[in-house]
């Protein structure tokens, strides 16, 4: 799911960690002092998540999350994301640290347009159908985002990457199916259980 | 939290964790230019150094390289097949070039070498410690705010997911790839998000209570010693020869 560092090129590697500060530096503008610790946690609920597996078949996906981080934190999800593939790339050298940009710019930047097209809604939604069909819609986008995101990336880093980008692609459609379902009953469960969650107590944002 | 264990005494750990976060970003942008044959075997030298330095369990190490690699090789077999050039290598349909190839051991040697560089210099630190380091390099303060919650809250809720998980097992829960596995899922993710936000609200109030107001103390002083100074100059020495063999072979 991450690219690992030395793989991108240089010029790309370089312009995706600019817009990625960048979009870092407009989420920690939003927050407010108290939104710090949600945030935090919700980082490390995103970092237990990838730890769950789901088999498929003879082999088995672990859920992304990042439409569902979109989906609540809004632009706050950059710094969130953030800081979770961070430590993921040092603790598991999941990612890296050059390609940190890449890897936080092609799952937040999806996670965002989540939050403007579902995640408001979300908020208003009233009913736990209409929670699940926009938290799958929301999961959907997320994982769809990022694997277009990341194949765009490695296609940007020379027309070598062509046959990777082309399997990164196929690899995130089940996935995207998978992750939609599981986001859409979160959001249900959700909207059911503590409906004044989904309101958003997020101040900043 | 660091994946080796408790870190081992040794030269690296003897070293201030903004010399280690400063050279391992640096070592990382450094190679990731590299294309030389030349620069990419003394910057894979750098780094076996280190990890020898920061003495690593082999083992340990040796079985997560296994793993990253089976990807990377995977990576580079697909470039290796898709660049045009002169074939040297047919396997049926399957044609590398000797343009591939060479790009694909860039790739493989420049990928192990900073997979092994972060694992010696920022693998062996643990990850509070890490979040200091970056607030005293000048990153934002709420940005290592958040870091350092979520180092403290991984482990919390880490332990939460596993008593759900064992409670679904008591209950004879098998994950398949069927509607009712997704199902329960959604559920446990559900249930552990609203107990870590109520999570968070009660971190926040006993913050609150405890007069936080926006700024953690750090107690523990770092200072740079005489040993930092010595790994700057072998460090900065070491990358620069890199650059150099880099620039002369793309000179040649």
């Amino acid at each position: 799911m991450h690219i690992a560092d030395g793989i991108l090129s240089a010029p790309v590697a370089g312009t995706a960690a600019l817009l990625a500060a960048g979009g870092v530096a407009v989420g920690l503008r939003r927050l407010d002092a108290d939104d710090v610790p949600r945030v935090g946690v919700l980082a490390a609920l995103f970092f237990v998540a990838s730890l769950i597996h789901v088999p498929m078949g003879v082999s088995s996906a672990h859920l992304l999350l990042s439409g569902l981080v979109g989906l609540l934190l809004g632009w706050a999800a950059f710094p969130a994301l953030a800081v979770a593939l961070l430590l993921q790339a040092i603790l598991f050298h999941f990612g890296g640290i050059v390609s940190l940009g890449a890897n936080v710019l092609n799952m937040a930047l999806p996670a965002v347009v989540c939050y403007y097209l579902f995640g408001r809604r979300l908020s208003r939604a009233t009913s736990p159908g209409a929670a699940f069909a926009l938290g799958t819609a929301g999961g959907v986008l997320g994982v769809l985002g990022a694997g277009l995101m990341m194949s765009l990336s490695l296609l940007f880093s020379g027309r070598a990457f062509l046959g990777a980008a082309v399997a990164v692609l196929t690899a995130h459609v089940p996935v995207m199916v998978v992750e939609g379902i599981v986001t859409g009953f979160v959001a249900s469960y959700v909207a059911r259980v503590r409906p004044e969650l989904l309101r958003g107590r997020m101040r900043g944002v | 939290m660091e994946i080796f264990g408790t870190p081992r005494d040794s030269l690296v750990s003897r070293l201030d964790p903004r010399s280690r976060v400063v050279a391992a970003f640096a070592y990382a942008i450094v190679m990731s230019f590299c294309r030389s044959p030349g620069a990419l075997s003394v910057g894979f030298a750098l780094a076996v150094a280190l990890v020898v330095a920061a003495r690593l369990s082999p083992p340990k190490l040796l079985s997560r390289l296994v793993l990253l690699n089976a990807v990377f090789i995977l990576l580079g077999a697909s470039v290796a097949l898709s660049l045009p050039g002169e074939v040297v290598w047919q396997i049926g349909p399957a044609s590398f070039t000797r343009e591939g190839l060479y790009r694909a051991m860039v790739i493989l040697l420049r990928a192990n070498a900073i997979v092994l560089c972060v694992a010696a210099l920022l693998g062996t630190m643990e990850a509070s410690r890490l979040g200091f380091a970056l607030d005293r390099l000048g990153l934002p303060s709420s940005l290592t705010h958040v870091i350092l919650f979520m180092v403290r809250y991984i482990e919390v809720i880490h332990q939460e997911y596993h008593r759900l998980r064992n409670a679904m097992r008591l209950r004879a829960f098998r994950p398949r790839c069927n509607r009712h596995t997704l199902r329960a899922f959604g559920h446990l993710i559900g249930l552990l998000l609203v107990r870590t936000l109520d999570r968070s609200e009660r971190i926040l109030a006993a913050m609150k209570c405890r007069g936080f107001c926006g700024r953690f103390y750090i107690l523990q002083e770092q200072r740079l010693s005489s040993h930092d100074a010595v790994f700057g100059w072998l460090f900065a020495c070491a990358l620069g020869s890199v650059i150099v063999l880099e620039v002369l072979c793309a000179r040649l």
